[in-house]
């Protein structure tokens, strides 16, 4: 399975080897990834089965490890779909285990999921995890685990089975961890408020080390359709992906491979493929060499006639659902949303929905408050280098009439089956020509709308102020002529100040 | 000359007022009360609309007109502070009280009436003006006061508390000020056949001094600069009731020279106002020529002397009398000016004893 590369090392050994790539690249910011590689997790085996996720997380204090950091116990529990009891011990002992020959939209940032944290957690307190799933059948299974680095594979400490007697689902993680609490806290926090937003229907909650719950409810039980899994598109393989196709097809000959594996492909778009690449139809997958291969790549990056992918891969949020998160975490006084329609970037399906907020418990800080997504997780590094940051500040806002000093919070989620990071650090969506223009049209969009609400609120604002100008001062005519002209009743002039909203409500 | 009496001119002044001001608050109640948002209209004081009449001899509104309207959002405001204000005005002329520009912008505050500034309430006041065709004091509103009258002239008060008493103008050696209470008063009685207005007070003390009002049987008034528009009117009602010629004595230069005409022609400002002119009046000295003929000391022309002199030239008041044009010439040529006192180099009482009656006379002359 392993490549000539891989050979040397096990996949866990590379990972221990260059965990930062992973995201763990500090005692804070470990701390951090083990929670959210945890929490994603939850969201996505709940969503699988379109049940709103109940996820518990608690972080409690084990003891002092070195100046600045300590030992932790990470507890993370969902009500999602559970694990068989088969694929537990390899899905948090075997770091890339599991197949990805079929695409869809998945939170994981790494496909590396818990494992990278149950590995880190290991590493530096060589303590065992436990896992403990049940799938909702009669029994449920509860694993003590380590892994061997070297081999990649998980060690079996101890396997319990219990009786299932409240059909309980779900997962239960627990392992220890070295980290710097204090100083991720902010973050973590920040990320809770933030997934919160773009999982209105999950519950979501975190007790941390000293105690303190935080609970983030959900807003509604509607979710959003679960992605279908898909097959790859042709203009977005590569050849490392071919290699792994043609080691695990059945078919015979390149005309069926190429139908049955790849997205969007049929009969004749393969017959007309194998004819613009001068491959036989019938020659068998198998035996193509490695310079074959390569051409393959190539050409199906060349050919014209693929159609588009479609995005039924992808599991956006929608604009309501949107709407509700944003309108749960922010409260903000005025709320629009847009999704824009699937497009593609290199062969990758991808949507981007955005929002815009205004006032309410929105602060003025100067500039826009930029929460940026990418298939329903925060992204909470490197704004600056973001596309959607680039985007947001290169904008005309004067034709708008909206200024940075506004109360105004931005959401931009992108969903893809591969969201394009710029680096491996994945934090940023790369500046690509296609996904820039799709930030850029569903920003002008809200924008405009924005536009629309403002002004509409600074004519009403402008009517009620010409209003209380008129009732202010015509009682005083009234009076003071009455004086004058020595009379004693003083002329009605309610008809004339109704007069003045009468007529100036039709003036527009 | 014989006793001069001129009686009842105020009373029927306020009676006038009264009338003016209460029929433009039936005005504004009778639109009201019918239903249609009230609207006064006045004449344009923009400058475009401000034209010298030859035959009034002093500047007039044209034929344009302004029309403000409660309707208007920017006119609401305005026109409800010009409503507050006449009321005001109205009470203060009833109860016989007087207040001054600074005291209008206090007392809006009692009525709730609140102005930005005393520029705000005192543009509102013109506003009155305008609309009334009356000038503030008529409303009893009055500026801070500086000028003063000495003289034989007997006038009858007309204020609460002294209504109906009567005082001899040359009965107080430094003047009396010509203030709200002496602008009320009708005249009773005069043996003075001549009005002198002066504009310094130095020079007033020293006619008084010199006992000029009784060897010129004359009136003398302080103007003080630029006179204040009670004290013109008060010349013209000098000039009008009593019938007294009227002679104004300046410094020789294009200042002291306006100062004349502003008497006798009156201010752009005021155009909306009549009876503060006195187109009779005549400006006696000091000359340009004077400096000339008296080889008086002098200072120079500075700058803005000169550009005034060439505003004065192309003003329309000096268009009428060739003396004007001659003075101003004189004084171009000459390039220097004189003040009053300058006379002193001959003593002190030259100017009273040769100058002044040297003047006088050259006037009566050219009169008849």
């Amino acid at each position: 399975m392993a490549t000539a590369t891989f050979e040397e090392i096990s996949a866990s050994d590379f990972f221990y080897r260059n965990r930062d790539i992973a995201g763990f690249t500090n005692p804070s910011r470990a701390i951090f990834a083990a929670i959210r590689e945890l929490v994603e997790n939850s969201l996505d085996a709940a969503e699988s089965l379109k049940i709103p996720p109940d996820v518990y997380v608690r972080l409690s204090f084990e003891g002092e490890a070195s100046q600045d950091t300590q030992i932790y116990k990470l507890r993370v529990e969902d009500n999602g779909s559970g694990i068989q009891p088969r694929f537990i011990p390899s899905a948090f002992g075997q770091v890339l285990f599991g197949s990805k020959y079929k695409l869809k939209q998945t939170r994981g940032t790494f496909g590396l999921g818990g494992k990278m944290a149950v590995l880190y957690g290991q590493i530096m307190t060589h303590q065992p995890a436990y896992v403990t799933s049940s799938t909702g059948s009669a029994k449920i299974y509860s694993f003590k685990l380590m892994m061997d680095i070297q081999r990649n594979r998980p060690i079996i400490l101890d396997r319990k089975v219990l009786i299932n007697k409240e059909q309980w689902r779900g997962t239960i993680v627990e392992f220890t961890l070295e980290g710097d609490y204090l100083r991720a806290r902010p973050k973590i926090l920040e990320y809770f408020k933030q997934t919160a937003m773009v999982n209105p229907y999950a519950n979501l909650t975190f007790v941390d080390p000293k105690g303190r719950l935080y609970k983030f409810n959900r807003a509604t039980t509607d979710m959003p359709d679960p992605p279908k899994e898909t097959e790859p598109h042709p203009y977005g393989v590569d050849v490392e992906l071919l290699q792994r196709l043609i080691q695990v097809t059945p078919y015979k000959n390149m005309q069926e491979f190429l139908k049955f594996h790849f997205h969007r492909v049929g009969d004749i778009t393969a017959k007309k493929f194998l004819e613009f690449s001068g491959i036989n139809p019938s020659k068998n997958p198998k035996k193509l060499s490695h310079q074959e291969v390569v051409k393959l790549m190539q050409h199906l990056k060349k050919f014209k006639e693929f159609l588009p992918p479609d995005a039924s891969c992808l599991s956006p949020l929608g604009e309501e659902l949107l709407k509700a998160g944003i309108m749960k975490e922010l409260n903000p006084e005025y709320l629009v949303v847009n999704q824009r329609k699937p497009s593609t970037y290199a062969g990758h399906p991808f949507i981007i929905e955005m929002g815009i907020a205004y006032g309410g418990e929105i602060p003025k800080k100067g500039s826009f408050v930029i929460y940026r997504f990418a298939n329903k997780i925060p992204l909470l590094y490197d704004e600056a280098s973001d596309v959607s940051y680039r985007v947001i500040n290169s904008m005309n806002w004067r034709r708008y009439k909206v200024s940075p000093d506004m109360p105004i919070a931005i959401v931009v989620h992108i969903c893809s089956t591969k969201v394009p990071y710029k680096t491996v650090g994945k934090e940023f969506i790369s500046d690509r020509p296609e996904v820039r223009r799709e930030v850029a049209n569903a920003l002008r969009e809200v924008s405009r709308q924005l536009q629309h609400f403002l002004s509409k609120r600074e004519h009403v604002d402008r009517e009620k102020r010409r209003l209380s100008v008129f009732a202010k001062y015509l009682p005083r005519i009234a009076e003071f002529s009455t004086i004058l002209a020595g009379k004693e009743k003083r002329p009605d002039i309610q008809k004339l100040i109704k007069s003045v909203q009468k007529y100036d409500t039709e003036e527009k | 000359m014989t006793q001069k009496k001129s009686k009842g001119v105020i009373a029927e002044k306020k009676h006038e007022i009264m009338g003016s001001l209460k029929k433009l608050g039936t005005q504004i109640y009778d639109q009201l009360d019918s239903g249609v948002f009230p609207t006064i209209t006045m004449p344009s004081r923009s400058t475009e609309n401000i034209h010298y009449d030859p035959d009034l001899r002093q500047y007039v509104l044209g034929e344009k007109s302004v029309t403000r309207s409660a309707r208007n959002i920017r006119h609401v405001k305005p026109f409800t502070q010009l409503a507050w204000a006449a009321m005001f005005s109205n009470e203060l002329t009833f109860h016989r009280k007087t207040s001054t520009l600074r005291d209008v912008y206090y007392s809006a505050q009692a009525y709730n009436m609140t102005f930005k500034d005393q520029q705000e309430s005192n543009n509102i006041i013109t506003d009155l003006e305008t609309t009334t065709g009356r000038s503030r004091e008529d409303f009893n509103i009055f500026p801070e006061e500086r000028s003063a009258v000495f003289g034989d002239l007997t006038i009858e008060y007309t204020v609460p508390g002294y209504e109906g008493k009567t005082l001899n103008l040359s009965s107080h050696p430094d003047g009396v000020l010509i203030g709200p209470a002496l602008t009320s008063s009708e005249f009773a009685s005069t043996k003075a056949d001549k009005v002198i207005a002066i504009e310094k007070g130095g020079l007033f003390t020293r006619f008084i001094e010199e006992n000029v009002h009784t060897k010129h049987n004359a009136v003398l008034v302080l103007t003080a600069g630029q006179a204040p528009r009670q004290t013109r009117y008060f010349i013209r009602r000098l000039h009008d009731e009593l019938k007294l010629p009227v002679y104004i004595f300046t410094d020789g230069d294009p200042w002291g020279m306006h100062i004349a005409m502003v008497i006798i022609s009156g201010s752009a400002n005021a155009a909306h106002l009549r009876e503060l002119t006195t187109p009779d009046a005549v400006w006696s000295g000091v000359w340009a020529s004077d400096i000339v003929n008296y080889k008086l000391p002098t200072d120079p022309l500075d700058d803005v002397d000169v550009k005034r002199l060439h505003e004065l030239q192309r003003d329309p008041r000096y268009q009428g009398d060739p003396l004007w044009q001659r003075e101003i010439k004189t004084f171009l040529k000459i390039r220097r000016k004189a003040e009053q006192e300058a006379f002193s180099r001959y003593g002190l009482t030259y100017i009273v004893d040769e100058y002044l009656p040297a003047k006088l006379e050259n006037k009566d002359k050219k009169k008849k």
